[in-house]
This record gives structure tokens, sequence and C-alpha cells, in this order.
């Protein structure tokens, strides 16, 4: 047992998937001598040389096409997009080919591509270092969307992304990236895209969240529960699509209240989804309105600070949404 | 080296060899024609044509290792694939949408190929967008060599990845960034541009400010050639040059066929808005398969009758295709419903 970051996890992973998989390669931009924007990458260049961790041209589109090419040949290509701002050059390449290659050949190619991309509001990033992209690519038939938020489940996700015989979208907070520190057992399985994690338990409101959000809402609902008596139900996605439908319900039909939160922005969210799901499989079961807390309809988090904190809902935001959804 | 000039490879060809590409060509543009008319009887809804283009992609098809080098293809490459060993029957499975039609299980357009025993990668109808996977692919291949997985002069394991694309497409980013990232890592990738003048109505003058695709082929450090497209010999030794630079490791290579799609962009399209009747016909005059015919005839290795023989073969071919293929079932309505993910491989849960 070790206490890693989120990113150290990722780089542990990203090891241990270059050591036992000859086929396994990383690409991406800056990702090779420069150990990546980011340092998911660092040391592995020197361990592995340029044939496995290889920079890449300035080409988003080029990263993603290459990749599946090279999935195609059936080897194993993690491609990092920098950041999730920059991925829609290469929508195109994901959204008209990766995801659609399996049932527009009917089975007969198949792309197991793992994009690993950072993504969502941190400080100093600005309207196009901070984009969340989850909803645009949940839309899509054929693409996986992982999230992790604690770094055992961004190690184990990400060897089972790479497992995965399908195009895996692996969205990373990267403000989590140095915030989010956790244990992570020296032996771990690997864990396929899918299930979701009952991050905590509790019988008075469900609360769904993925990425950093997931990591403050464990947060506030301890603080409900030390100053209200709330008892959250913490449920962290952890995979958005294919979403693990009996898991969100289970947890609705437990408490009868809940409550999406999202730093994406807010018309089209992924928490439209979450509440149309509610609403058409368990409303029997609602005690309340489904409630949703995200950044408001606007580009990304601003570069100010101030504007910054406004746009990006914190633990004190999802407390007050709690209080205010619990009172109904 | 005698490659690198002239019509050196294709003069190498067999007699054997130079009949079946003759009887390939024939089969695409007979296969071709049929499906014009059936679209104009209103049994199937769609067609995109290669009427024109099959000595480019004929040529092409025969001077790499067919079946095993990696082919990223377009919509108009029929005779490409019919080279590549797909069969009548599949054509026409696809062009009547039919459960069993192997390139999509008829979801797709016709002519989007796929067939992954021959290593034909499926397509969209999205154009360029071939480019970088062709790229990903030839990296793939080179990846496998560099790691001593393969030998590189092993024959029975694909060497390059081809593909091909319009003119126009060229013009896409896709394009730019598969030959750039090619070039830079020098990939055994070749990029067949069949230049038949036209992005469905608007020319190459109103595309490019260049008057020949290969130019573009100095950006990329790749090797440039443009040839004669209706010639299946001359586009033979031009892909065979690329294709043998790709195998000894030199790096990618751009062949430009000059040619003409005799008809119109598909069965939806109207050219005659944008092309002369003069135009068109002009271009039939020197159309490939006619031209490859006469060729052969000179060389003695066609008679009239075995024209004639040739004819009633193949006619006898598109009539059983198309015969099957009608029959064929269609899917179910709900197969509309089929997987869009992968399995998981066994032992994974």
């Amino acid at each position: 047992m070790a206490e890693m970051t989120l990113i150290e996890a990722i780089r542990t992973a990203l090891d241990e998937a270059l050591a036992q998989d000859e086929r396994v390669f990383v690409t991406g931009e800056d990702i090779g001598r420069r150990g990546g924007v980011f340092r998911a990458t660092q040391g592995l260049y020197e361990k592995y040389g340029a044939r496995r961790v290889m920079d890449s041209p300035l080409t988003e589109m080029g990263i993603i096409g290459v990749g599946i090419g090279a999935a195609l040949a059936d080897l194993r290509p993690v491609c990092e997009i920098q950041f999730a701002d920059f991925i829609h050059p290469a929508f195109n390449q994901i959204v008209g080919e990766a995801a659609r290659m399996y049932y527009r050949s009917a089975g007969g190619w198949q792309v197991p591509l793992v994009i690993r991309v950072p993504y969502g509001a941190v400080p100093g990033g600005g309207l196009y270092h901070c984009q969340s992209v989850e909803a645009l690519f949940a839309h899509i038939p054929g693409l996986k969307i992982v999230v992790p938020s604690t770094p055992r489940d961004a190690r184990r996700l990400l060897h089972g992304a790479i497992l995965d015989p399908n195009p895996v979208l692996f969205l990373e907070t990267k403000y989590g990236y140095r915030q989010i520190r956790g244990e992570v057992p020296e032996q771990d399985a690997p864990l396929l895209p899918g299930p979701a994690r009952i991050a905590r338990e509790g019988g008075d409101l469900s609360l769904f969240a993925w990425g950093l959000m997931a990591f403050y809402a464990e947060i506030a609902a301890e603080r409900a529960a030390q100053e209200d008596g709330l008892d959250v139900e913490v449920v962290d996605l952890r995979t958005l699509h294919p979403l693990d439908q009996e898991s969100v319900l289970g947890s609705l039909r437990k408490t009868g209240k809940a409550l999406v939160v999202h730093e994406d922005t807010r018309t089209m969210g992924f928490g439209a989804e979450i509440a149309a799901l509610l609403v058409d499989e368990a409303f029997e079961y609602l005690d309340g309105p489904v409630k949703r807390l995200t950044a408001p309809d606007v580009p990304a988090a601003p570069f100010n600070r101030g504007m910054f904190d406004y746009f990006l809902p914190g633990p004190d935001d999802i407390f007050a949404a709690i209080r205010e959804l619990a009172a109904y | 080296m005698p490659d690198e000039t002239g019509p050196g490879p294709s003069q190498r060809l067999s007699d054997d060899t130079l009949l079946e590409m003759y009887r390939l060509m024939l089969l695409s543009r007979r296969l071709d024609e049929r499906a014009w008319a059936l679209h104009r009887q209103g049994r199937v809804q769609f067609h995109v044509s290669a009427m024109g283009h099959e000595a480019a992609q004929v040529g092409a098809a025969f001077a790499i290792k067919r079946g095993v080098d990696y082919v990223v293809p377009y919509y108009r490459d029929l005779a490409m694939a019919i080279a590549l060993g797909c069969s009548a029957l599949d054509f026409m499975l696809g062009l009547f949408a039919r459960r069993d039609d192997p390139w999509s299980a008829g979801r797709q357009m016709p002519c989007h190929f796929s067939d992954r025993g021959r290593h034909i990668i499926s397509g969209s109808s999205t154009v360029a967008t071939q480019v970088p996977q062709a790229a990903g692919l030839a990296f793939a291949i080179h990846y496998r060599q560099r790691a001593g997985l393969v030998d590189p002069q092993d024959a029975t394991q694909p060497r390059l990845a081809l593909t091909s694309l319009g003119e126009g497409s060229t013009n896409q980013g896709e394009w730019h960034e598969g030959m750039n990232w090619a070039g830079v890592q020098g990939l055994p990738m070749v990029c067949l541009v069949e230049n038949n003048r036209y992005a469905i109505s608007v020319p190459q003058t109103e595309q490019m400010a260049i008057p020949s695709v290969a130019t573009r082929a100095a950006s990329y450090g790749a090797q440039g050639e443009s040839v004669d497209g209706n010639d299946v010999l001359a586009v033979h030794a031009a892909m065979h040059r690329a294709a043998q630079r790709a195998y000894r490791g030199e790096g990618p290579s751009l062949v430009e066929a000059h040619t003409y799609r005799l008809t119109p962009h598909t069965s939806d399209d109207d050219d005659r808005s944008y092309r002369s009747r003069e135009e068109v016909a002009a271009a039939g005059e020197v159309e490939p398969l006619v031209r490859y015919r006469q060729t052969l005839l000179e060389r003695g290795l066609l008679t009239p009758s075995r024209v004639d023989e040739l004819e009633a073969r193949t006619r006898a071919q598109v009539d059983e295709a198309q015969r099957a293929a009608e029959a064929a079932p269609e899917p179910a309505p709900e197969e509309a419903d089929s997987p869009v993910l992968a399995p998981l491989p066994e032992g994974l849960t």
C-alpha cells in the first residue's frame, strides 16, 4: 500500500502497462523528453525509449488518426491530448471514425484505443485550458467515457481501458492531479470501464458526481453529516458511458432525492441524462426534484481568479445544494 | 536500379498477370454498369461509381502484396476492392444492402469496403479521414519491425499501408496531418491520389493553385510522382516504385494518377451542370478499359474472340452475383440496434 497523487497513479499505470505488453505505446505532444506538460509520462521516455514513448508532431487529429490505425493493426496505443480544449480538431477521428468502426464494419474491425485527456477547470487555465468535454462525447454510441476520481481507480481503470477492445476516452481531472491523494494497493486487478462506486453510503440523499466533483462531493457530504446530521450517499459514476444505470437507480430508490454535480456547463450536460433516467425509471421513488449543480453556461472557467471561483462548484456550493434539497 | 525509371516493373509482369488485370478491370466495369442500371430501375437505393478509375486502382493493387499489405481505400475504389480479392457477390450484397453484405451488413452505403481477412480497412464517407489511419497502420508495421517482432523482409506480414483518395480530398487537414506524420517518421505508406479533375462539381483549378498534387509530396519529404492514370501499366510501374521504396524503409510516397470520372459523382448527382458533354465524350476516348484491351490485342495476349469470351464470362458472373444478392435475405429491422461496442475478450469481466 502506498499513498499517491492522482497523477502518480496514472504514471504508475502507464509504466506498468508499458512493461507488461510490448504492444502498448504512448504518444502525444511533449510526452517524451519533457515527460508531458503535467508530468504524466515523466521518466517513461528514459525507461522505454522513443519507440514506445513517442513525441508526436503537433497534430491532435493525427494523434488520434494514427492511434486508430495502430489499434486496427492490433497495437495498444495510449494517446494523450494535452488539454481537453485541444481535442476538437480530433473530433471527427474520434466520433466519425473510432466510435463507428465496430458498427460500420459489422464487427469486422475493432479500435482498442485509449485517449488520455486532462480536462476541466484549473486556476489560471482560462477558456482554452479548462474545458469539460464529457457530454460532447458521452452522446456518441461506440465510445466509452471513463473519469476516475481516486488514485486507486485511476490506476486500475487505466489498465482496464487498455484491456478494453473499444475506444476509451479517459478523462483526468487536472485540478485533481495533485490535490487528490489516496491509498493505492501494491497489487490491484484492472478495473474495466462500467461500474460506479458508492464513495459514501447514506440514506437521505443521493449525490451523483465524477472526477473532481466526486472528490468535492465527499468533502461536502462529510460536512453535511457533521453540521446537519445528514446521511448523503455519494455515487462516483467513474464511467459515464456506458452508464451504470443500476447503481444510479438503486441509490435513488434508497434515498428518494437526487443531486447531480458537474463542473461542465449546464445545458445538455451529463446531469440532464441522469435526471432523465431517474424520471423515466424511478419516478415513483422521487421525493423531490432532481437537482443539478453545475457551472454556468459560459465557454469555460475564466482566467481571473474571482471569476474562476464563481464558475467552478466547490465543496461549499455542494454543501449548500445538499442542505437545500434535503429540506425540500 | 532498373525499378527507378520507366515502365520496367510492368514489363516483368507475366502474361497471366496482365490478363488477370484486364479481367478484373472488366469485372469492375461491368458490375459498375449493372449497378447504374439497377439504380435507374429503382431496384437499389444508391451507387457510387469507379468507372474510369479502373486502371489507377488495379495498377495500384497489383503493385503491392494483395491481401497482405494494409489498404485503406475510399468509396470510389470498386476496382481496387475487386483486385484485392473481393468478389462480385460481395459488391452486390452491399449494393442491395443485404444481411450478408460482408463490408457492413447493410449499415453503410455501397462501396464502403471492409475486409479484415484481406487487410482492407473499413472507411467512412468523410473524405481524407483514412489518411492518418493509414499512417497509423504504417506506424504499426514500422513499430513491429523496429521491435524485432517481425522480419522486414517477411512478405507474409504487412509491409506497407496503401491509402487512396481523390485530388480534392488532399485539401483536407487530415490528408496533411497524415502525410506529415508518415513523412517525419519515414513510414512505409503509399498514398494514391486518383485525380479525376473534379471534387464532385468543383474543378481542380478552384481547389488548389498547382496543376499537380504530386508537388505536395515535397512538403512531407515524400517521393511524388504523376502518372497517366488511364494506363494501367504506367500506374503499376509508378506504384511499384513507391511500394519498393516503402518495403526498403525509404519512407512514404505519393502517386498521382491522372484520370477521369466517366459518370456523375454518384447516382444522386447530375454532372450536366458542371461538365460539358463534349468533355465527357472526349474522356471516353481515352478511357482505361478500352485502352488496355487495345494494348493487349496489339501484344497478341488477347484476340477478338477471347475478348468476346471474357465479356460473356464476366456478364454471367455479374448476372449470377446479382441474382444471388437479390435472393439473399434482408437484415431483420432490429439488427439496426446491433452492438456498437466490441465484446470483451474471453477471461475479462
